[in-house]
């Protein structure tokens, strides 16, 4: 029970977040990615700032036996630097400089009531789908 | 290069703040709050499922919360067109499953944990968006 109130608070916290840095804003995500143009280096104060608070928790929180309201950590396993890894964040990026949206922001954005936000996360969750379809067929087959 | 719009301090603020929801997470439920692979488990996978959906209900509840209690306005402007948007969502949820994380699973979380793989995403998402951006903006 205490591990979906926390699930519930994370979530709030993290939308706060994305507000206060306007990260939910597509147009001031846009700014970073316009590198070569009209430059707006927000986000990357937002990532270091983040950054700053989990790297030092993350060291010395992983090496306890559990956590607080789990029965254990679930950390990615997988290291390896592979095909998927490059053209799947490859894709990512593409969609993310098209819009200005990636999952969070995106998400977060739909409490803005704005239609757009709403086909965007549909899109993505078709994305998913697809992807587990031919994964469906390629393990089947 | 022309630098503007630069919002150094929120931006760090809204950083901080987005650190804290993820080390609650972590030290709370040992979970990675990376919004992509939460999402798609609450779709697709019945583990977690009900955290999952409440993360994701939290994440649309947190800009109304900012709304209410700071009495300010969110910026927020979409110029892309819809066709434009339902393509980029999908390329944006297949390139995250396939990828195995988005920018605060990999850009976030990944690098915190001085994950390769996530920096090695990380550069590779990053690339990709400023290289888009250059030729259709």
């Amino acid at each position: 029970m205490i591990s979906k109130i926390i699930s519930f608070i994370s979530g709030i916290i993290f939308g706060v977040g994305l507000s206060v840095s306007n990260m939910i804003n597509p147009e001031k995500v846009l700014g970073f990615l316009d590198l070569f143009g009209q430059w707006d280096p927000s986000l990357i104060f937002v990532m270091i700032g983040a950054i700053i608070v989990s790297a030092p928790v993350f060291f010395l929180f992983r090496k306890k036996s559990k956590p607080l309201f789990a029965d254990n950590f679930s950390i990615p396993t997988l290291k390896s630097i592979d095909k998927n890894l490059i053209i799947g964040s490859g894709t990512f990026g593409i969609g993310w400089g098209m819009v200005g949206f990636c999952p969070g922001p995106a998400i977060s954005s739909l409490a803005l009531l704005n239609t757009y936000s709403v086909f965007f996360v549909l899109s993505m969750l078709g994305g998913f789908l697809l992807i587990k379809l031919i994964n469906g067929v390629i393990v089947s087959s | 290069m022309n630098v503007i719009n630069f919002t150094p301090f929120s931006a760090f603020a809204g950083g901080i703040i987005i650190g804290l929801a993820v080390i609650l997470f972590f030290i709370g439920n040992g979970r990675l709050a990376g919004v992509s692979g939460i999402v798609n488990n609450a779709l697709v996978s019945k583990k977690n499922r009900t955290d999952n959906f409440l993360f994701i209900v939290g994440l649309v509840l947190g800009p109304i919360f900012y709304i209410f209690f700071t009495e300010n306005n969110i910026p927020f402007f979409i110029t892309s067109s819809l066709p434009i948007i339902i393509i980029a969502g999908f390329l944006v949820g297949i390139g995250t499953k396939v990828g195995k994380g988005c920018t605060s699973g990999n850009g976030i979380c990944g690098i915190s944990l001085l994950s390769l793989r996530s920096i090695i995403a990380t550069i590779t998402f990053m690339i990709t968006a400023i290289i888009t951006v250059k030729l259709i903006g």
